[in-house]
């Protein structure tokens, strides 16, 4: 198994993903098995090939400095679930 | 023989630029003071389907300040996406730059002649708000997507002293390039440190000379004096857990102003794992060497060069010249009315001294004005006690506001009386004799 | 042409029937809007449909905003979601009398081969209802092939718009990625990330093309220059017996090997030998790198989702994220993990390293000095459509139906899949893949083979 529940674990809390027991077992299971797979791989010699990020070649797609309307305040609020006081809400979060 | 420890600081400065737009789309990033939910769209709300699109004048901008800290311009640059959870976030990732940053390999020296290396000045976007209102959180995102650029040391300062000069040196810096008000309150100018602390002798004995294996980094603290008062605070209780030969680690901890002490946020363990890669939707910079010559070349005197040149060319003390360059307005209205005293005979010393000790309010005052007062000093300065008398009793009269705060002991307001003197003298008061006139006055 | 068919026309078809007065946009739109009603119970090929009086009716797949219109990206999570933006290609074609019939569905997010993993069921492949269409751009394959719209958008990450259309027997073109904006495309993976038309002739594919390309402001990597091939191949009034001649037509010998359904290789094979009747001259061409194609696929795609997947947390718009179905979970999963410290570099770096060389592959094969290939032919899916649930739960099994259209979205290169026959019954396509930026040449190429054949013509009885 190349991916442990435990690591299945640390990796759905990096993702935000609350999973239940039975989904870290399946993913576990999913997942190493696509990483068996992935590993073919390490057999393409890569030594002399630069990594593709963007496949378009184009460089320096700037935009000048000026400004067009937003959204309207409705508008920005209109599918949040919650809101109060013209601000999106959510649930009580720990800062400084 | 007592042990001694050195403190080990690097320093990342956040400085918000005063672009008309945001980083990556339309919005005005004139967000301060607005109506929350405002000034969004699609890209900065992190709506689906929406995408980035780079401000020019921000990268530019980014550039500037990496040219005024002496960097080296990268080639290539790439964007990449740093990801975590956070409300303030829409995106749940910022686009930032971790391995290809615009600017890397700087230096500024400080007043006290020791060089700071910068490691990299970047370009990133901001976040949103958050307000916390009885037990929820909200969130504005006027402030989401404004361009930030983001300055990184080395661990090369080891007290708060060198901190203070460095933060005020760029502070200076951005207003003098004109990219943003780095105003702390207002939060355009955010400061992060990591600090560590070694015994010297170490330092001094073993070799090679290595970072202690740990840092802690103090974060999310708003406040300028509130971060200053952080390190002081961190410097001595990591001296004092060495001393009890306690191992410290690798955490982020943050600043509380009631009890006056830093605490723990997050450990090694709970650190975040931000998964950079390469922003898909944003092609490479190549940043020609045509650009960064017309870019340099468009950049003001920097500050620590006019300071420099001030004291020089004119022959006025450091103090002066750093008084007189601290801002590029007054800099110029120095300069301004030096060439006009010129015309009119009066010295650089005397206009030095004028602007350093009378601090004329340069938004409202001509360089000619002061001049004309000067000059007319030289010609029919008032001496005679009888006449300042009256001048002082018509100041007071008409000040009586500042003659109130006097008596409630602020003595700065008799430089209020002194300047309605001199307003009716037309500048011509002999203000050595004029000052113990005016207090006789007041204390009557 | 009597109004009882209008819904069997091509758009070309139906713009020439408004021209000519012989039904009007009411009628054309009544017309759909009552056929939808009546097989979409059927085929499930809409999730939102809307009632126009004018325009010509569009089907939409899902994925793509429409202000005011909900868009759920097949997935629960956005159930309720409305845009209050557009997507820049559906502003493209509004200005272009289009309407937006409806919004189709789809694999949730687009991940998925089948159709089966939308959070609203599966669409059902109109040749046979107890098959998959194919996917991710289910809902539109299917509403083209059974005449519920005059053409339809979908997008393609890995072949979600070239395989279900060739599932479903219908033309499908991924253009060349930065060719069509993407803003307003709820990205998937956005290195790779294309919409494209789903139509019912090449002719038709080559105008939504020429309607929808060209850069706007908004995508970064989309081309500021708008495709004319639409103007270039049909309106200068080709010459049928002379559009293909002398073309180079490479067959990459990887894309014939195990794993190809026999009879689908034998549908494929007679489609290569018709392209040799009209004067193409046939050349073998090796893609060496295309079997290291999937693998890095498979970094890359699910890395750029775990980052794109983020903004779903339910503050701003949508529900929360345990509400994303297993194979979105799946995929951000294994991502998430590539990503992670200390893997950067054994998987995405070296993903993307892998990618220059397939992307060479193809710069290879085209290079004209090396007497390089016009355009290169093949299968689009290694079967025709599977039973639905037969490959739910075995995600890999799943995965290599993508194995001949990957290699396209990796290199960015563009691709057409047309019908070139039936195999027991189900649609065949014939995938037709072109240099960076040439869509033209492949439009040529489809509509040479169309106009010699009936196999786009055929309908589904349903």
């Amino acid at each position: 198994m190349k991916l442990t529940k435990d690591q299945v674990k640390h990796v759905a809390k990096l993702a935000n993903l609350p999973l239940t027991a039975e989904e870290e077992k399946r993913y576990s299971e999913q997942l190493s098995k696509i990483l068996d797979y992935v590993e073919q791989l390490n057999r393409v010699e890569t030594s002399s090939a630069e990594p593709t990020f963007n496949v378009t070649g184009q460089s320096n797609v700037m935009r000048e400095d000026e400004t067009t309307p937003s959204l309207s305040q409705e508008e920005a609020l209109s599918n949040a679930p919650q809101k109060k006081e013209c601000m999106f809400e959510t649930k009580g979060v720990f800062e400084d | 023989m007592k042990q001694m420890y050195e403190p080990i600081i690097g320093l990342e400065v956040h400085v918000e630029l005063n672009t008309k737009s945001k980083m990556f789309c339309r919005c005005s990033a004139d967000y301060f003071g607005k109506e929350p939910n405002t000034y969004t769209c699609p890209v900065c709300l992190g709506l689906p389907g929406a995408l980035p699109l780079i401000n020019k004048a921000a990268i530019e901008d980014c550039i500037k300040i990496g040219l005024a800290l002496n960097c080296k311009i990268s080639e290539k640059s790439l964007f990449e996406r740093k990801n975590y959870f956070y409300p303030d976030l829409p995106k749940g990732y910022q686009i930032s730059q971790y391995r290809w940053p615009l600017c890397i390999n700087g230096q500024i020296t400080l007043d006290s002649g020791q060089v700071i290396r910068i490691n990299r000045v970047h370009q990133e976007e901001d976040t949103g708000k958050l307000s916390h209102l009885g037990g929820v959180t909200l969130i504005d995102f006027n402030r989401s997507g404004v361009p930030l650029v983001e300055i990184v040391t080395e661990p090369d300062f080891h007290d708060v002293a060198s901190v203070r000069d460095y933060a005020k040196k760029l502070q200076q810096l951005f207003r003098y390039l004109e990219v943003s008000n780095a105003d702390m309150e207002r939060g355009d100018m955010r400061l992060e440190a990591n600090i560590s602390v070694h015994p010297i002798a170490i330092a001094s004995k073993a070799s090679p000379w290595r970072l202690p294996d740990y840092r802690v980094e103090l974060k999310n603290i708003n406040s300028f004096r509130f971060i200053v008062a952080a390190i002081e605070y961190e410097i001595k209780r990591q001296i004092e857990a060495l001393e009890k030969r306690e191992k410290l680690t690798q955490e982020t901890r943050g600043w509380n102003e009631d009890k006056k002490c830093t605490f723990l946020q997050r450990s090694k363990e709970e650190a975040h794992d931000y998964r950079y890669f390469p922003e898909p939707d944003l092609p490479e910079l190549r940043i020609e060497e045509s650009r960064v010559k017309s870019l340099e070349s468009s950049l003001p005197e920097l500050p620590w060069d006019k300071l420099k040149r001030f004291a020089e060319e004119y022959g006025i003390s450091k103090n002066d010249a750093q008084i007189l360059s601290e801002t590029k307005e007054l800099a110029e209205f120095f300069e301004s009315a030096l060439e006009h005293g010129k015309k009119h005979g009066v010295s650089i010393k005397e206009v030095a001294n004028y602007i350093v000790n009378r601090k004329p309010d340069i938004s409202s005052v001509l360089p000619t004005q002061i001049i004309e007062e000067l000059k007319g000093k030289k010609v029919g300065i008032i001496e005679s006690e009888k006449e300042l008398e009256k001048l002082a009793e018509q100041a007071v009269k008409e000040n009586a506001n500042a003659v109130l705060d006097y008596k409630k002991g602020k003595e700065a307001a008799l430089q209020v009386l002194i300047g309605g003197v001199m307003k009716l003298s037309l500048g011509k008061a002999d203000i050595a004799k004029l000052k113990p006139i005016l207090e006789k006055l007041l204390k009557s | 042409m009597g109004k009882n068919n209008i819904t069997s026309l091509t758009l070309i078809g139906t713009i020439k029937g408004l021209k000519q007065k012989d039904f009007s946009e009411e009628e054309l739109n009544n017309a759909y809007f009552e056929r939808i009603a009546k097989l979409n119970p059927k085929l499930n090929s809409f999730l939102e449909i809307k009632k126009n009086s004018c325009g010509i009716p569009a089907a939409i797949k899902d994925i793509i905003c429409t202000q005011g219109i909900k868009t759920t990206a097949g997935s629960r999570i956005l159930s309720n979601f409305i845009p209050p933006y557009n997507a820049i290609v559906i502003q493209r074609l509004l200005e272009n009398g289009i309407s937006v019939i409806g919004k189709t569905n789809c694999d949730e997010f687009a991940m998925g081969g089948s159709g089966e993993n939308s959070s609203f069921g599966p669409t059902k492949n109109p040749w046979d209802l107890n098959k998959v269409t194919g996917g991710s751009s289910s809902g539109s394959a299917a509403a083209v092939a059974a005449d519920l719209c005059a053409f339809a958008l979908g997008s393609d990450t890995g072949g979600s718009i070239r395989q279900p259309a060739s599932l479903c027997g219908v033309v499908g073109l991924k253009p060349t990625y930065g060719r069509v904006s993407r803003y307003g495309l709820i990205a998937m993976a956005s290195s790779l990330d294309t919409i494209g038309p789903v139509t019912k002739s090449v002719e038709d594919a080559a105008l939504v093309l020429d309607w929808i390309s060209g850069g706007d402001g908004y995508d970064s990597n989309c081309h500021p220059e708008r495709s004319e091939g639409y103007k270039h191949i049909f309106f200068a009034g080709a010459q049928n017996d002379k559009l293909i001649k002398g073309l180079k037509v490479g067959v990459p010998k990887e894309y014939f090997g195990e794993g190809l359904n026999p009879k689908v290789k034998q549908v494929i094979e007679d489609a290569i030998k018709k392209l040799e009747e009209q004067g193409a001259e046939i050349v073998e061409v090796s893609l060496p790198n295309s079997k290291y194609a999937l693998a890095a696929y498979y970094i890359i795609v699910p890395s750029e989702i775990s980052a794109n997947m983020a903004r779903f947390d339910g503050i701003r718009y949508g529900s929360a994220r345990v509400d994303f179905g297993p194979e979105v979970k799946r995929r951000i999963m294994l991502g998430t993990y590539t990503l992670s410290s200390g893997y950067y570099e054994e998987y995405y770096a070296k993903a993307a390293k892998v990618r220059t060389l397939v992307k060479q592959d193809f710069n290879k094969a085209f290079d004209p000095p090396a007497g390089g290939v016009d355009v290169i032919v093949g299968p689009v899916s290694p079967t025709t459509a599977w039973n639905l649930g037969e490959k739910v739960d075995d995600p890999l099994t799943m995965y290599l139906s993508d194995i001949y259209t990957i290699s396209a979205n990796l290199a960015g290169i563009p691709g057409l899949s047309i019908p070139c026959g039936f195999s027991e019954g189900l649609p065949v396509g014939l995938q037709i893949l072109g240099k960076q930026w040439d869509e033209e040449t492949i439009l040529r190429v489809g509509y040479a083979y169309e106009q010699s054949t009936e196999w786009h013509k055929e309908k589904p009885k349903i």
